[in-house]
C-alpha cells in the first residue's frame, strides 16, 4: 500500500513506520541505508570544546518564498553552533508530523534538508519521527539539535563586547520575516521578498581565522530582529550601542512592506544574518571577508559600543536624531496608526 | 490612525486598482477618488487611494524645503 | 519623484534646523506645539525629532490616537463578542493588544476566540464571504481617514448582500478635542500641527473655525520627516508675527476642500454623535454612528450580549497626558506598573500611544 498521507500507524514502531523510515525518510534525509540504522549516532570524540545546541520549528506556513520549515531548522542549528565560534559536525533531527500530512509534501521538505545540510559540508546522524493525531500539531513540527566543535580559545559570546567595537551585518535586515508574513493568508501583499535563510559556518570560519582575537561577540538576529538582539548584547556586556539608521542595509522592497504594514525592519526576523562585535582597527576586514561570501554581499558596518551603560541602544535616525531602541513587548503587529 | 503610503497605480479594473511601492504591489480601492491614471501617484491607506499625490506642489515643497533659509523670520 | 525618500533627506534636514535656529534667537521663552494624531507622535519619536528642536520648540501630543481615546468599555463590547460561538472579530492590528476591563483581544484569542487582523475594511467584506456560517465584526475605530475606508466596506457589504457582516464602530473625528484644549485655560498652546491624512479628507478649511475663534495658528504637516521640520517651522514664523492662520504644508496631498468624494462616502453610511472621549469627557458631535439605513450592519444593536462593568485603574494619568498637561515621566505609573507588557492605561498599550512611545523611543532629558 502506498498512502499519499501520513497515518497514525507511520509513527506506532511497526511496520507502516518501518516502511516510512527505510523507504522515505532515512534514504531522503541521509543517504544511510537500513542497516546503519541504530539507537544513537556515534562521533569520534573530538579536540577541543564541544559546542550543543538545539531548537524547534513550528513556523506557519510550512513552504515560505524561498524556503521551508526544514532547510530553515537545519540552517539555524548550523547557525547556532556557528555563533558559538564552533564548527557543526552532527545534526538530529525530530519529526512531529500531523495525522494526514502529505507525503510528497514531506518528501520535498527532508530533500531540502538534505542539501542544506550537505551544501554546508554538516552531516544529519540521527533522527525521530513520531505522528499525532489530527489537530493535534499544525501540520509539521522539527526539532533539530547539533553538535559542534570550537578548535580555538577564543571567547566568542555576548558578555565580550567591549567599548569601540564595531557592530557589522552581513546584509539586508528583514526579508525572513517580511517574506513568511508577506506569504500568509490575508494581507493580500504581491512581492518577490524570499526568506534568507542560509547557512552561516563558512563565514564564521574565516572571520575566526582571519580576526581571531579582535573578534568579541557573535550572534543571529533571529525573532525580535537586529533590535532584540543588540539589545540582549548590550545587557550582556553591559554597554551602550549607537546604530546608524543610514547604515542599515534594508532591501527597498522589505522597506516598501514595513511601510505599509507600519512595522520596523529592525524587529523583524532574520534567518541568514550575523551580527558581528569586532575590535574598530579589524572592522575593514571583518567586512572583506564578510563580502566575498556568497552570503555577505551587501555586508555593512551599522553600528559601535560608544560607552559602558547598563544595556542602552540607540539610534542615531536617517535625519540625524537620536532614539532608543527598547525591546518589544510581543510580537510586533501591523498597524494602521 | 493615519498611515498612509504613496504608491504608484499600475493596473485599473473597474473601481480597484494595483498600486506598486518599491516592487511591492497591493490592490486598492478607487472609491474615494477620481479622474486616476495608471502612472499617477495616489495616498494608500487600509486599501483605500485617499487622494491623488500632486506632483507640482510636491515640487513647490521641495524648493521651498530646500530655500529654507531664504525664507526670512517673517511670515506673510 | 517617488514622494517618500526625497522627505528624509538628511542635508535638508539640517537646512530647516538651521532656518529653526535662526528664527527663534530672537524669541523670548519657549513655544508649545501639540500634534493630535498618534501618526505624528510616532514620526516624531521614530526620527528623534525633540533631540533636533532648539530648547525654545516643545512639542507635546494630544489625544490624536484613537486606540487611546476609545473607552475601555469599547474594547470589553469587542473581547464579549469574541467570545459569541461562530463569531470572527476582525480588527486593525492597533487594537490586539489594548486592554479592557479584564481582557484583551489577544489574551481571547488565547483562550479560542478567532481574531483576524486585517490590514483593510475591505478584507473583513471578504471574510464575510469566505465564511457564510460566521458573524464577522468589524472593529471600527480611527479618524476621518479610516472612516470613510469603513464606508465603503459597508456600502461593498450592502451591495453584495452580506447577512454576516457587522461592523462595532467608535469613530471618532477631529477638529472638536483641539476646540476643547483650545478653550482650556490650563493649557498653554501655541499652535497646533494638524494630521496629515485626516486633513486629506476634511480640507485644511476645517481648522478654519479653531482659528477665528481661538486665534492659534494651525499648519497641516505630513509624516515624513522634512514635513514635521518644515510644519514646525511654519508654526514657528506665525507665531514671531504674532499671526494665527491655518497654513498648509503637506501641499501634495491636503486640499483646503478637502476629498468630497471621501467626505459624501462618510455622510451616506454615517452620522454624527456624541462620544465620550477617554481621559477627556463627552465631546458633543464628534463621534460617528451608522445612520439608520445601514443599522443592520451595527455590531452594538443586532448582536445584543451582556458586556461586564467598566473598571478604571486608579493613578493612571492617561487622561492628563491625553491633554498634553502632563508627561509620561510625570505618571508614577510610568515604568514601573505601567509598561508595554503590562498596560494599565491605552496610552501605553497603543503603540502610537504618548507613553508607549516615550518608553519605547524617548531618550532621557528629551522629554515630551
Amino acid at each position: 500500500m502506498n498512502p499519499d498521507i501520513i497515518l497514525l500507524g507511520h509513527g506506532s514502531g511497526g511496520k507502516l513506520s518501518h516502511e516510512l523510515l527505510d523507504n522515505l525518510i532515512v534514504p531522503t534525509l541521509s543517504g544511510i541505508t537500513q542497516s546503519d540504522q541504530n539507537d544513537a549516532a556515534v562521533i569520534a570524540a573530538q579536540e577541543g570544546r564541544l559546542a550543543f545546541t538545539t531548537d524547534s520549528y513550528v513556523v506557519d506556513p510550512i513552504f515560505f518564498p524561498g524556503g521551508n520549515i526544514g532547510d530553515l531548522a537545519i540552517h539555524g542549528t548550523i547557525n547556532d553552533l556557528s555563533m558559538a565560534g564552533a564548527e557543526p559536525l552532527a545534526i538530529s533531527v525530530g519529526l512531529i508530523i500531523e495525522e494526514g500530512f502529505a507525503v510528497e509534501d514531506l518528501r520535498k521538505i527532508l530533500e531540502t534538508m538534505r542539501h542544506a545540510a550537505q551544501d554546508a559540508d554538516v552531516k544529519i546522524v540521527t533522527g525521530d519521527t513520531k505522528v499525532v493525531p489530527r489537530g493535534k500539531a499544525d501540520k509539521l513540527f522539527i526539532n533539530t539539535s547539533g553538535i559542534g566543535v570550537i578548535k580555538h580559545d577564543l571567547t566568542i559570546c555576548g558578555r565580550n563586547a567591549q567599548i569601540g567595537d564595531k557592530i557589522l551585518i552581513n546584509g539586508n535586515i528583514g526579508d525572513h520575516g517580511i517574506a513568511v508574513l508577506a506569504s500568509r493568508d490575508g494581507l493580500e501583499l504581491e512581492s518577490d521578498i524570499k526568506t534568507d535563510s542560509a547557512p552561516l559556518n563558512g563565514m564564521v570560519k574565516e572571520l575566526v581565522e582571519q580576526l581571531g582575537e579582535q573578534l568579541h561577540t557573535l550572534r543571529d538576529p533571529t525573532r525580535g530582529g537586529v533590535a532584540t538582539t543588540l539589545k540582549e548584547i548590550a545587557l550582556q556586556s553591559q554597554v551602550e550601542i549607537t546604530l546608524s539608521e543610514n547604515s542599515l542595509p534594508v532591501s527597498d522592497a522589505v522597506g516598501g512592506v514595513c511601510s505599509i504594514l507600519g512595522l520596523d525592519p529592525l524587529f523583524v526576523a532574520n534567518e541568514g544574518k550575523l551580527l558581528a562585535f569586532v575590535a574598530p582597527e579589524a572592522a575593514e576586514e571583518a567586512l572583506a571577508v564578510m563580502q566575498k561570501n556568497p552570503h555577505g554581499g551587501q555586508a555593512a558596518i551599522i553600528g559601535e559600543v560608544t560607552a559602558l551603560a547598563d544595556g542602552k541602544v540607540r539610534l542615531k535616525t536617517a535625519i540625524g536624531g537620536l532614539r532608543a531602541i527598547e525591546m518589544l513587548a510581543g510580537e510586533q503587529l501591523p498597524r494602521i496608526c | 490612525m493615519c498611515l498612509g503610503i504613496p504608491m504608484q497605480v499600475k493596473t485599473i479594473a473597474e473601481e480597484m486598482a494595483v498600486c506598486e511601492i518599491d516592487g511591492v504591489r497591493r490592490e486598492a480601492s478607487l472609491m474615494m477618488i477620481e479622474d486616476v491614471k495608471v502612472g499617477d501617484y495616489v495616498l494608500i491607506h487600509a486599501g483605500f487611494a485617499i487622494e491623488k499625490i500632486d506632483e507640482n506642489e510636491a515640487h513647490l515643497t521641495l524648493k521651498a524645503l530646500r530655500e529654507a533659509l531664504d525664507m526670512g523670520l517673517v511670515a506673510e | 519623484m517617488k514622494h517618500q525618500q526625497e522627505y528624509r533627506d538628511p542635508g535638508l534636514a539640517k537646512l530647516q534646523l538651521q532656518a529653526l535656529n535662526q528664527v527663534v534667537s530672537e524669541f523670548d521663552g519657549v513655544m508649545t506645539f501639540m500634534e493630535v494624531c498618534g501618526t505624528h507622535t510616532m514620526a516624531i519619536y521614530q526620527n528623534g525629532i525633540r533631540s533636533l528642536l532648539p530648547d525654545k520648540i516643545r512639542l507635546i501630543s494630544g489625544p490624536g490616537c484613537p486606540v487611546c481615546v476609545t473607552p475601555v468599555g469599547y474594547v470589553d463590547h469587542a473581547v464579549a463578542l469574541s467570545r459569541r460561538p461562530d463569531t470572527i472579530v476582525a480588527t486593525f492590528g492597533d487594537m490586539v493588544r489594548v486592554p479592557g476591563s479584564s481582557s484583551s483581544l489577544l489574551k481571547e484569542q488565547a483562550a479560542g476566540a478567532t481574531i483576524k487582523i486585517v490590514y483593510s475594511p475591505l478584507d473583513a467584506v471578504k471574510l464575510a464571504e469566505k465564511h457564510p456560517e460566521s458573524d464577522i465584526v468589524f472593529l471600527g475605530v480611527g479618524f476621518e481617514t479610516t472612516a470613510p475606508t469603513v464606508a465603503g466596506a459597508v456600502l461593498t457589504a450592502e451591495q453584495i448582500k452580506l447577512e454576516n457582516f457587522y461592523v462595532l464602530c467608535s469613530h471618532k473625528t477631529m477638529p472638536g478635542p483641539m476646540s476643547v484644549l483650545a478653550g482650556d485655560p490650563e493649557l498653554k498652546v501655541d499652535g497646533y500641527l494638524c494630521p496629515a491624512h485626516v486633513s486629506a479628507i476634511i480640507g485644511a478649511n476645517a481648522y478654519q473655525p479653531l482659528v477665528d475663534t481661538y486665534k492659534i495658528p494651525c499648519v497641516v504637516t505630513g509624516f515624513e520627516p522634512l514635513d514635521v521640520l518644515q510644519g514646525v517651522l511654519m508654526l514657528t514664523r506665525q507665531v514671531i508675527a504674532k499671526l494665527a492662520k491655518v497654513e498648509t504644508q503637506y501641499r501634495r496631498v491636503v486640499k483646503p476642500e478637502g476629498n468630497r468624494k471621501a467626505q459624501a462616502l462618510l455622510n451616506q453610511v454615517f452620522e454624527p454623535c456624541n462620544a465620550r472621549w477617554r481621559g477627556i469627557g463627552d465631546i458633543p458631535e464628534s463621534g460617528l454612528q451608522l445612520r439608520p439605513e445601514f443599522s443592520h450592519f451595527d455590531a452594538a444593536l443586532q448582536l445584543p450580549i451582556e458586556v461586564e462593568d467598566v473598571v478604571e485603574h486608579q493613578g493612571c494619568l492617561c487622561g492628563e497626558i491625553l491633554k498634553g498637561k502632563v508627561r509620561p515621566a510625570d505618571c508614577r505609573l510610568f515604568r514601573t506598573a505601567c509598561t508595554p507588557e503590562n498596560p494599565v492605561g491605552a496610552c501605553m498599550v497603543s503603540s502610537e500611544g504618548t507613553c508607549a512611545a516615550e518608553y519605547k523611543y524617548g531618550i532621557s532629558g528629551q522629554q515630551a
